[in-house]
């Protein structure tokens, strides 16, 4: 007799959210960040609404800082999937030549990334926002709500989060507030990988290790992906073969030494990995509780 | 190890993944218990942690100082700024780990009192339920509290982890104690069966390896309880259900319905049925986007396609024709309040079943139910993180089945309306439509099936219908005599009783005897609650009234007997002088004369002072009765 492996069950599981959130609400969007576990994301969506096309559009908040591979393989998969994605990036930020050497990673990230997600919110009237964190990420996280609700200002209180009972998710909400919700809550990146080899999914050639050129600063190796990266006095760019388990601005994402050009090999990595996932984002480690406290501000 | 052997093994480590089954389980107690110092050990000890969590925890554990030197393995698990300060858990919380034998789920869900609701979301998911009890205090409020909620929804694995028994000097005699007393409770709450553990999380004792320090305690260690315990999906034995969350409508050409299967399995060629339309069809693809399949299972997400258009929407649920479910607009359900605001008795809530949301009534509890003692107490509303028994009345049809019976057919929460907060957990015991028991009462507990059987009857209304002077009461008399000769219990109401009393404010105008029919209706309805066959002597003129009276007595109890006599015969009957009045226009709105008089088109009985003498139409009437099985012919 059939049986429903470990995988399969987390599937069912995240199809059933996506399904629940589109018959339920106005105006949904999925939010794209390029990452495997956007990669993820967007194959589930694509599972849950087949054949139809998925019911909804996807967004991507372009920082300016994203790694060029990543812009080049969103560029590909909307072409080959056709799908409708929208990219945001803060027009003010813009402006201000924002940049995370000269304002710092925090001011930056706020900046780029928090107050550009807001915007690109309020514009589209999106009323429900679908994200690829897991419960396993972070400490915070494990205590995050599938449906997680955001005020006007989109804003996160902890003490005021619905109970989740069952499968039975309440998405009702007043106009202008909005719902985050985390089909992925329930996967390990362990289970992330896993997925990608069993279904085959693409994803950005980051992830594999690769002759790139870096500089080492406070303990991480951080790419050299274009210019505008300021080169410290003393430092050199030097060729070295690294991968990145995590993706997100270039300046601000630790790379890791590897040999893993194929993903039974990063799977292999994984299985002894010694550092958990969010290690190489800088900005975790900018205050205690960090994340929790951009969660409270409107960050993913 | 070269390119070629890493990506053998690690095919072979996925392959092994894949045949791990997955539990999810939560732990549960009074707040300084040690459930997260018990879920940081599982951690730790099963080398589950990255470098850098162990790096951050020896330092946050050096910060607090809390364990002195040693690891504070709580803060490992506790992840919200405010609840690091408060030292309590105050949220759900979802961590992951594996062995080689399973991959697991903790819920790790809060102790203090306050947090009861969070404790029952957690239970909802959870197949397996750790409930530590410190060893040094015995059995608390709370221990009793969650043994209930676990009871209640239905978590069958229990285990029972008597904690920091290294504060108690490894005690055998201690720890038999509070089992002994553990043991008395779980028969009381009905908990068949629960795994007794004697541990120390702080220590290590019991969690992942044998303690060397209880040699008395023979069996296995908590970690090698987990791995090895069998859980059955009792959804897998129930008879195919799904409720459909989405129609699938890429094009004119195609029409599937999305959902995950609820219960059961579905196979291509299987007959299904949609209720609550209760149409048939038949099942000819199981799309996925990997491949079609042939058959699909519980918890799996697939899009249906049926062989005919039938009416199907998001919020209905598609059954196996062989078995279907109830379908029902009242329910006795047990409720646990969530929200701070207390519930309001009588007002209305949403409600969200499977993928339906309906508008849902609730009425006063029947009772509360005291969780220390497991008793009914009296009670006028639920609060907070209380829990009672009610009688829940839905708009909508809604099509279930008691979670006892079906775990996802008979749950639901409740949402508020203005607030949009989810402000209820309820779960289905029956139906409560079948015992009409009046909602809002205390004690109701003879319902109208005793009533009628102490009679040996069960309840009917005789609803006649036909032109004054047809001969109704003349016939309704004559079997009022019959039944009361056989040792029924029957009741005429005729116009005179009704428009001097009843309806003595109405007048007898069309709007005013479309309000008389309904009066009459209802009174039927209650006299059948009470057991009484009742009879009805009423022109009842209009098709709509006859309808609304056949609903609101039931069509199961509802014989219309149409008395088909001509205009002309009835007025030779006539003894009063009542339609020669008519006739001279001294009284109007006359069935017959200036008002038509719309004949039933499927009347149950079909009756006319031409054809039967009035004891021959009783006797046809007595003689359905029996046949459908109203009452029982007496013998002699």
């Amino acid at each position: 007799m059939r049986k429903l492996s470990h995988l399969q069950l987390l599937e069912s599981e995240s199809m059933h959210i996506f399904r629940e959130v589109v018959a339920e609400s106005e105006n949904p969007v999925m939010l794209y960040s390029v990452g495997k576990d956007s990669a993820v994301m967007l194959h589930l969506a694509r599972k849950a609404f087949y054949p139809s096309k998925i019911p909804f559009p996807l967004m991507h908040v372009d920082t300016t800082f994203k790694f060029r591979e990543m812009i080049t393989f969103r560029e590909k998969i909307r072409k080959d999937l056709n799908l409708d994605i929208i990219v945001h990036t803060n027009p003010d930020g813009i402006k201000q030549n924002m940049n995370p050497f000269d304002f710092g990673s925090e001011v930056y990230t706020n900046i780029m990334k928090t107050k550009g997600l807001k915007q690109a919110l309020n514009i589209h009237g999106f009323d429900a926002a679908f994200g690829g964190a897991r419960r396993d990420e972070e400490k915070s996280r494990a205590k995050e709500r599938i449906f997680s609700f955001r005020t006007k200002a989109h804003q996160w209180d902890p003490k005021s989060q619905r109970p989740e009972l069952w499968s039975l998710y309440n998405s009702r909400k007043h106009i202008g507030e909005s719902i985050r919700v985390f089909p992925l809550s329930n996967w390990t990146e362990f289970d992330i990988w896993q997925y990608i080899y069993q279904e085959k999914i693409p994803i950005v050639p980051l992830y594999f290790a690769k002759k790139r050129p870096v500089v080492e600063r406070n303990g991480s190796l951080i790419m050299v992906d274009d210019e505008r990266l300021p080169l410290f006095a003393g430092e050199e760019p030097t060729m070295r073969n690294i991968r990145f388990r995590t993706l997100g601005c270039y300046p601000l994402t630790g790379a890791q030494i590897s040999n893993a050009t194929t993903l039974p090999q990063i799977i292999q990595e994984t299985m002894i990995a010694k550092f958990s996932e969010r290690q190489g984002r800088v900005i975790d480690h900018d205050q205690n509780a960090s994340m929790e406290k951009k969660k409270r501000e409107g960050y993913f | 190890m070269n390119i070629q052997n890493a990506e053998i093994s690690v095919e072979k480590y996925i392959n092994d993944q894949e045949k791990k089954s997955l539990l999810r389980f939560i732990t549960c107690g009074s707040v300084d218990d040690g459930k997260s110092t018990l879920i940081g050990r599982l951690l730790y000890e099963s080398k589950l942690l990255f470098e850098d969590q162990i790096t951050a925890l020896e330092a946050d554990s050096i910060k607090s100082g809390t364990q002195g030197d040693g690891i504070d393995f709580a803060l490992l698990v506790d992840g919200l700024a405010s609840e690091r300060e408060q030292g309590i858990t105050i949220d759900v919380a979802y961590r992951f780990f594996s062995t080689k034998a399973r991959k697991f789920i903790v819920i790790d869900t809060p102790g203090h009192e306050q947090y009861t609701r969070n404790m029952a979301t957690g239970a909802s998911q959870a197949q397996l339920a750790i409930l530590l009890i410190d060893a040094r205090l015995g059995l608390s409020t709370q221990t009793k509290r969650h043994s209930y909620i676990i009871k209640s929804l239905g978590v069958n694995q229990v285990v029972v982890a008597v904690n920091k028994m290294d504060l108690v000097n490894y005690s055998q005699n201690h720890y038999n104690e509070i089992i002994a007393e553990y043991t008395e409770f779980a028969k009381k709450v009905g908990i068949k069966n629960f795994k007794a553990i004697p541990i120390s999380a702080l220590k290590g004792d019991n969690v992942i390896k044998k303690s060397t320090r209880m040699p008395w305690y023979k069996s296995k260690a908590l970690m090698n309880y987990l791995d090895t315990v069998s859980f059955d999906n009792l959804q897998t034995s129930q008879p195919f259900r799904m409720h459909v969350q989405w129609v699938n409508r890429p094009n004119s050409d195609f029409r599937g319905f999305s959902g995950r299967i609820t219960s059961g399995q579905i196979q291509v060629g299987d007959k299904v049925t949609a209720l609550p339309s209760g149409y048939e069809s038949r099942v000819t693809k199981i799309i996925s986007m990997d491949a079609d399949l042939e058959i699909a299972l519980p918890n799996e997400s697939i899009t249906l396609c049926l062989a005919d258009e039938i009416d199907l929407s998001r919020g209905d649920t598609l059954c196996s024709s062989v078995d279907t479910p109830k379908i029902s607009d009242r329910f006795k359900a047990n409720i646990l309040w969530m929200s701070e605001d207390d519930m309001q008795p009588g007002q209305t809530y949403l409600m969200k079943i499977g993928t339906r949301i309906t508008n849902a009534t609730v009425m006063k509890p029947k009772y509360a139910i005291d969780i220390n003692t497991l008793t009914h107490i009296s009670a006028k509303t639920l609060k907070l993180n209380e829990t009672g028994v009610c009688i829940i009345n839905t708009d909508q049809k809604v099509v279930f089945e008691p979670y006892t019976v079906n775990k996802e057919m008979g749950n639901f929460i409740l949402i508020n309306r203005l607030t949009n907060s989810t402000v209820a957990m309820g779960i289905i015991e029956q139906d409560a439509k079948a015992t009409s028991i009046e909602l809002s009462t205390d004690k109701l507990s003879i319902d109208r099936d005793l009533r009628a059987g102490q009679k040996n009857q069960m309840p009917v209304t005789l609803w006649y219908t036909g032109l004054k002077w047809s001969g109704k009461t003349f016939i309704a008399n004559a079997l009022d005599r019959k039944l009361f000769a056989n040792g029924n219990h029957s009741f005429i109401i005729d116009s005179n009783s009704t428009w001097k009393g009843l309806s003595e404010d109405l007048n007898y105008e069309d709007a005013d005897r479309t309000e008389n029919s309904r009066r009459v209706a209802q009174v039927c309805d209650m006299m059948n609650n009470a057991g009484l066959i009742v009879q009805t002597c009423f022109t009842s003129s209009f098709l709509s009234e006859r309808r609304t009276a056949k609903k609101t007595i039931g069509e199961d109890n509802f014989i219309e007997i149409y008395v088909n006599t001509p205009l002309e015969v009835a007025e030779a009957q006539d003894m009063t002088g009542f339609y020669k009045k008519a006739r001279r226009g001294e009284i109007s709105n006359i069935a017959g004369i200036d008002l038509k008089y719309e004949p039933p088109l499927y009347p149950d009985i079909v009756l006319g002072s031409q054809t039967h003498s009035y004891e021959e139409a009783a006797d046809i009437i007595f003689n359905e009765l029996i046949k459908r099985g109203f009452i029982k012919k007496l013998s002699n």
